[in-house]
């Protein structure tokens, strides 16, 4: 324990109200803090710049799932065992469910909620890519209001997001018209559980009649954000799944990922993987 | 009083489960004394270099804090170990990174990082040198490159210790060893390399230390408890650093969480640089590092690369070889030269050379030192060689059993150190078994067939290997163990060693001895903390020696104590009904068979008896000293004869996947057979298996310290892989059971053997199923990726290495205002 | 300073601290509860596992200011008293009769999530117990003998039919 906990200062609003009236007030005091599983990491690393955090883990109105015959809206402070536990998520949307599964540990799940896994846009985390194949949309609350955006254009950069200092992120939203879609999903991680990606992919497509009518694809650890791989989508779509879409994929991919080398692995190796998953991916569309 | 049960074989509860299933059991951190202060260490942040000056920063009322340099040790500025060049504090040069230069003391261990951040150092910096190759650029000559001084120390420049073991008379053995080479049908060159690999006991380093002063205020004593395998070398470090008298170092070892070679140098370090805020500040000082810091700071296994060239014949028979080993022992010299024996020994493996010259090597390099790590040298030479002996199967056409069939060792053979095999050694029939029970014949052809069409393909192979008990050559020797048994006021035995339990089962095992010679019930027999005070010296907790060495000193111990009581021996029968003769008690005689009710009686026998006796003579203490057996003999200079009393024999059979889409290698079973003579606890000798199983995994295909300049960035156990349970294959663990006249009951070591094994046959079945011949472990998925991808990744210039800063974690990085 | 309430091992507590403080140093520091270990400090090797509602968490990860009104059990609150002597878990007994526990350090968090599987899983299958331990480490074993001391637990269950 590298910090000194006497230096810091966490409080607790009541209400979500109460926090983003908080929020509005002096938004740059305040850093929330939900489950802890990364702040509280930094925090015995002596790695925190910031001093003074406000908990949002108990704010009961953000931790919900709502399954309409539309959608499903999960509250930011849903937890991954949340997520693991719902029988809509299991049947309706197998990548975030599998996702869920890959977080961390069990521990780490029963803490760990969506909103901090996006929040916190680690190029690696495990739910992004799920969440950019399904092209959800996350709706930001302040205390003067709420927007919805694409998730797709949450994150700016590396750690960068839309997210203001007064805002919370409130919910994601993921539409229930996946029927049809052929799903595929794999992460490349230091190990098989309680790993940080090297490499994973998310993947749906629509086919009619063999070709690929619709077709998206979420990536982590190949760019400096969590991204959809649109040129290689493009590459793909209409098209039927045959070894010169695939190459071409292949070669679209390498256009838009810009891997790096890490602690954890190499450029070469994270590219090559990816290309190799989207393949395996592409050929169970050739059928 | 609970069920009694028979003893050696079986496998009762251990000694101190109770208190660790609970909760209850007490480790180093757990414990507050009153008044105790907390220590940190300022490190070192250049590899080399000297220091030019040191500044306290003044935003820090530094009055609160006791501060330590090298100027305050009372005695030598050196942690002895097996020279005087590893200073204890840092004063002028710096040999690696994070080197203790001060410590401080403070109440509030909330203040003492700011502290620790608060004291600039500045320095001259030099280049370091960081491998094998560049220490030996040094040794050869260029002076700039020169990292360790030998003066004083043995050895040459940059060069800790070497070792020569030649098979045969020299001086004849050369060019006999020439010769051979020159007639032989095929001559098989390979070169193979091993990382450093970081224990990872979940309990890191730590201690409380208290000095004590005399009436005079002159320091009087130092006692020191903590997590670690090896007391009296702690008080042996204490001895120098502080100028007091053994008697007057006192050390307590606190249940340690895990150790594995990790806790037997290091201790000498941490305890050192407690004792001296302890004397400084007149508080008791608690120092327990945290991970990051236990990772940069304390010990790994020593890198090693290791040479070989050998000569064979047409039908598979090695005629002659040449093993060249190089170790990395960092930057001081610690145990590197007793890990390069062990390492230049096994080096031959289970195998009859004709004629064989070993050059082996530590070199220096400005890392932090190198240290003991469970196998001790054998895995790193048993690694090159295992994977050699698969090479040179294939250079002449044979599989990789039957070369090994024509090659192994056998009783009454000699090793290479001229040792002669005298207990019986089975390496033919271990290897058949083996491969019967992994199934290994009709799998290698099942994944022959299917690994044509697979992406994922399936390999086997396997490593026979062998590894020493006890400490090597004249070692035991110059231990001189000691071991005695108290009887206490109720009568019970209570047995009173410096070996230490860190999981592995010491007092389980030592009980279960004492029980079974006294003839009484496992529970009545109780173990002392291991508290120099109060214990005699055992000896370390290292090189197996445990079970065979210090048990049968407790046996003899136990003996002794029998014949004190005027109790029958333990091998006369016991009860006065039976008829057996002496020195051959049937079955029924052992105490293995005894009934609940025999047990009864010779437990209550055995109290009354003892008590008895305490009336009448006041006390009971019984000992036993090692005495090194007639017919073993070890000459240093030659380097020549026994090198162990006993050997563990053994094979390992991997089974693994390879992927080709993500170049993840994995081990889907393993089967591990070894013959450790009688297996005293049955479920705790599986227990060293698999974990030393799974710590081989690691070894081979997760675990890889990343040095950037001398530092490990991977510091975090985030970041330093070790595999968890759902990594691992299921482990099948067999015994043969051959006794030792050297052990209790005939048992040999077990702890250090499953380490040797895993990486060589899992780098053998991996060779099996990708038909690639990987030379160095950690074998990662990058580097699988690196020799079975030639095609360019793209057209694109993805990624680059001027990103290449490993420090950074692009992954988990809290960055302000995210 | 904050004061924060909560319920350990069915006893109420108060505890005063910095309300970043992590529950595990609470527990060991305040509350002489030293059976939780640190082993890492960043959520990975498991050995500071406690049930927080039921629900495993890692105490290094939790700031105190969230365990308000929360009831948790740490490795002192597993065993129970019977007639003032202490009975084992199951899981307890389990441990010590297969050989799950060598050094014991990560024994505690082991132990708590086994507890928290069982819940989930009365008689667990291989892999509900690999993917159920994942987040504790263990260095000593190479995890087979926990596995049989789990599923030794599991098989109690099957028998009692708690799998409390």
């Amino acid at each position: 324990m590298r910090s000194n906990v006497a230096d810091f200062t966490l409080i607790a609003p009541p209400t979500l109200n109460a926090t983003l009236e908080i929020l509005a007030c002096d938004s740059s005091l305040y850093t929330p803090i939900a489950g802890g599983t990364e702040l509280m990491v930094a925090l015995s690393a002596n790695r925190l710049a910031q001093k003074n955090f406000l908990s949002i883990k108990h704010l009961t109105e953000l931790r919900f799932i709502d399954a309409t015959p539309d959608a499903i809206t999960i509250g930011s402070g849903t937890t991954f065992t949340d997520i693991r536990r719902h029988a809509v998520i299991a049947t309706d949307l197998p990548l975030l469910n599998q996702a869920a599964s890959w977080t961390g540990s069990i521990a780490n799940q029963n803490r760990g909620t969506l909103g901090g896994n996006i929040v916190n846009a680690s190029p690696a985390a495990d739910s992004p890519p799920a969440l950019l194949a399904y092209d959800a949309t996350v709706t930001l609350v302040s205390a003067t209001g709420t927007r919805t955006i694409p998730y797709r254009d949450f994150h700016l950069g590396y750690k960068k997001t839309v997210l203001r200092p007064d805002e919370l992120l409130y919910s994601i939203k993921i539409k229930r018209n996946f029927g049809g879609y052929i799903t595929y999903t794999r992460k490349v991680g230091t190990r098989n559980a309680q790993a940080i990606s090297k490499v994973a992919l998310a993947c749906l497509a629509l086919l009619d009649n063999g070709v690929v009518r619709d077709i998206r694809i979420g990536a982590a650890s190949l760019h400096e954000t969590p991204i959809r791989c649109t040129a290689t989508e493009q590459s793909i779509l209409n098209q039927p799944s045959t070894p010169s879409t695939i190459a071409a994929a292949r070669a679209a991919l390498a256009t838009e990922v810009r891997p790096i080398d890490d602690i954890r692995s190499t450029a070469k190796y994270r590219a090559a993987v990816a290309a190799s998953l989207l393949e395996e991916f592409l050929r169970t569309l050739s059928g | 009083m609970p069920e009694p049960g028979p003893i050696v074989g079986t496998s009762p509860i251990r000694k101190e489960g109770l208190a660790k299933v609970t909760g209850r059991a007490q480790y180093v951190d757990d414990i507050t004394l009153p008044g105790m202060w907390y220590g940190a260490t300022v490190r070192s942040t250049i590899a080399r270099g000297c220091i030019t000056s040191i500044a306290y920063d003044p935003a820090i009322d530094w009055s609160q804090f006791t501060i330590v340099t090298a100027a305050d040790i009372p005695g030598e500025n050196t942690i002895i170990h097996l020279t005087k060049d590893h200073p204890c504090l840092a004063s002028e040069n710096i040999n690696h990174p994070a080197e203790p230069i001060l410590l401080l003391a403070h109440p509030d261990k909330n203040v003492l990082h700011a502290a620790v951040e608060a004291v600039h150092v500045t320095y001259e910096d030099f280049p370091g040198v960081f491998t094998i190759e560049d220490s030996e650029t040094g040794a050869a000559g260029d002076t700039s490159k020169v990292v360790w001084d030998h003066r004083g120390h043995g050895g040459s420049p940059n060069t800790f210790k070497t070792f020569l073991m030649q098979k045969g008379d020299d001086p004849l053995a050369d060019s006999a060893l020439q010769a051979a080479f020159q007639s032989a049908d095929f001559i098989v060159e390979g070169e193979y390399r091993t990382g450093a690999q970081e224990h990872l006991y979940i309990e890191n380093n730590g201690v409380i230390a208290e000095a004590f002063r005399a009436p005079n205020g002159s320091l009087d004593s130092i006692t020191v408890s903590g997590s670690m395998q090896c007391p009296y070398y702690l008080v042996h470090a204490l001895e120098l650093v502080f100028n007091l008298p053994a008697e007057k170092c006192r050390v307590i070892q606190t249940e340690t969480g895990g150790a594995f070679g990790g806790k037997e140098d290091f201790p000498s370090v941490i305890g050192s640089h407690a004792a001296l805020l302890a004397m400084k500040s007149g508080h008791p000082v608690k120092i327990c590092y945290d991970r990051a810091e236990d990772l940069i700071a304390t010990t790994k296994r020593h890198p090693s690369r290791t040479r070989h060239r050998t000569a064979v014949s047409r039908d598979g028979k090695l005629l002659a070889g040449e093993i060249e080993v190089a170790i990395d022992g960092g930057a001081y010299a610690t145990l590197s030269a007793v890990v390069l024996s062990r390492a230049t020994i096994h080096a031959p493996g289970p195998y009859h050379w004709p004629h064989l010259t070993v050059r082996a090597k530590a070199m220096a390099t400005n890392i932090a030192p190198h240290g003991a790590f469970r196998g001790f040298g054998a895995p790193q030479s048993l690694f090159a060689l295992e994977r050699h002996m698969d090479k040179i199967a294939k250079a002449v056409g044979l599989t990789p059993e039957e070369l090994r069939r024509r090659n192994f060792l056998a009783t009454g053979d000699h090793t290479a150190t001229g040792q002669h095999l005298t207990d019986p050694v089975d390496m033919q029939g271990l290897l058949t078994r083996a491969l019967h029970e992994s199934n290994y014949h009709a799998k290698r052809a099942e994944f022959d067939r299917t690994n044509l069409t697979s992406t994922i393909k399936r390999g086997i192979g396997f490593a026979a290997f062998m590894h020493g008990s006890g400490f090597t050559g004249s070692g035991e020797r110059r231990l001189n163990s000691l071991v005695k048994i108290k009887i206490t006021p109720e009568g019970r035995p209570c047995i009173l060693v410096s070996s230490t339990e860190f999981g592995q089962g010491t007092n389980t095992i030592l009980s279960q001895v004492c029980a079974q010679t006294l003839r009484i019930p496992y529970d009545e027999v109780l173990v002392a903390q291991p508290d120099t005070a109060i214990v005699p010296n055992s000896g370390p907790t290292v090189a197996s020696r445990t079970a065979m060495i210090v048990g049968k000193l407790v046996e003899r111990a136990s003996e002794s104590v029998l014949a004190t009581l005027g109790l029958p021996p333990h091998s006369a029968p016991l009860l006065s009904s039976r008829s057996a003769a002496e020195g051959s008690a049937s079955p029924l005689d052992e105490p293995s068979n005894y009934t609940a009710d025999q047990f009864r009686t010779t437990a209550d026998q055995f109290r009354t008896t003892a008590v008895a006796y305490l009336a009448a003579h006041g006390s009971l203490t019984a000992e036993a000293r090692y005495e090194a057996p007639n017919n073993i003999f070890w000459d240093d200079d030659q380097y020549k004869g026994d090198a162990y009393p006993t050997y563990a024999w053994a094979v390992y059979v991997a089974e693994v996947t390879v992927d080709t889409l993500t170049y993840i290698a994995e081990v889907k079973n393993f089967h591990a057979l070894q013959d450790v003579g009688k297996v005293i606890h049955p479920i705790l000798a599986k227990g060293q298996i698999e974990g030393g199983v799974a710590q081989g995994i690691g070894y081979a295909l997760y675990e890889k310290c990343v040095y950037v300049d001398g530092l490990m960035r991977n510091n975090q156990m985030t970041n330093y892989i070790m595999p968890t349970s759902a990594d691992l294959p299921p482990i099948h663990v067999h015994f043969e059971e051959t006794p030792s006249i050297h052990g209790p009951q005939g048992a040999k070591g077990i702890g250090e053997l499953p380490m040797d094994g895993p990486a060589p046959a899992i780098l053998n079945a991996i060779e099996h199923a990708t038909g690639i011949a990987f030379t160095e472990i950690p074998l990662l998925p990058e580097d699988i990726f690196e020799r079975m991808s030639c095609t360019p990744v793209g057209s694109n210039e993805v990624g680059g290495t001027e990103d290449f800063k490993p420090a950074i974690d692009h992954d988990t990085r809290v960055e302000a205002n995210a | 300073m904050t004061t924060v309430h909560f319920k350990i091992n069915g006893e109420e507590k108060s505890v005063a601290a910095p309300p970043m403080k992590r529950l595990l140093d609470v527990l060991r520091e305040d509350l002489h509860l030293t059976g939780a270990k640190e082993g890492c400090g960043e959520g990975e090797c498991g050995s500071c596992s406690i049930l927080m509602n039921g629900e495993l968490v890692n105490s290094c990860l939790v700031p105190i200011l969230q365990a308000e009104g929360t009831h948790i059990m740490t490795i002192e609150g597993v065993a129970h008293l019977v007639e003032k002597n202490e009975k084992l878990h199951p899981i307890q007994q389990s441990f010590l009769e297969k050989g799950g526990a060598q050094c014991g350090i990560c024994t505690p968090g082991m132990i708590l999530a086994t507890h928290y599987l069982l819940d989930k899983y009365p008689q667990p299958t291989l892999l509900q117990i690999q993917e159920g331990l994942a987040g504790n480490l263990c260095r000593c074993t190479g995890y087979m003998r926990i596995f049989d001391a789990v599923q030794q637990a599991g098989r109690q269950n099957l028998t009692t039919g708690v799998a409390e």
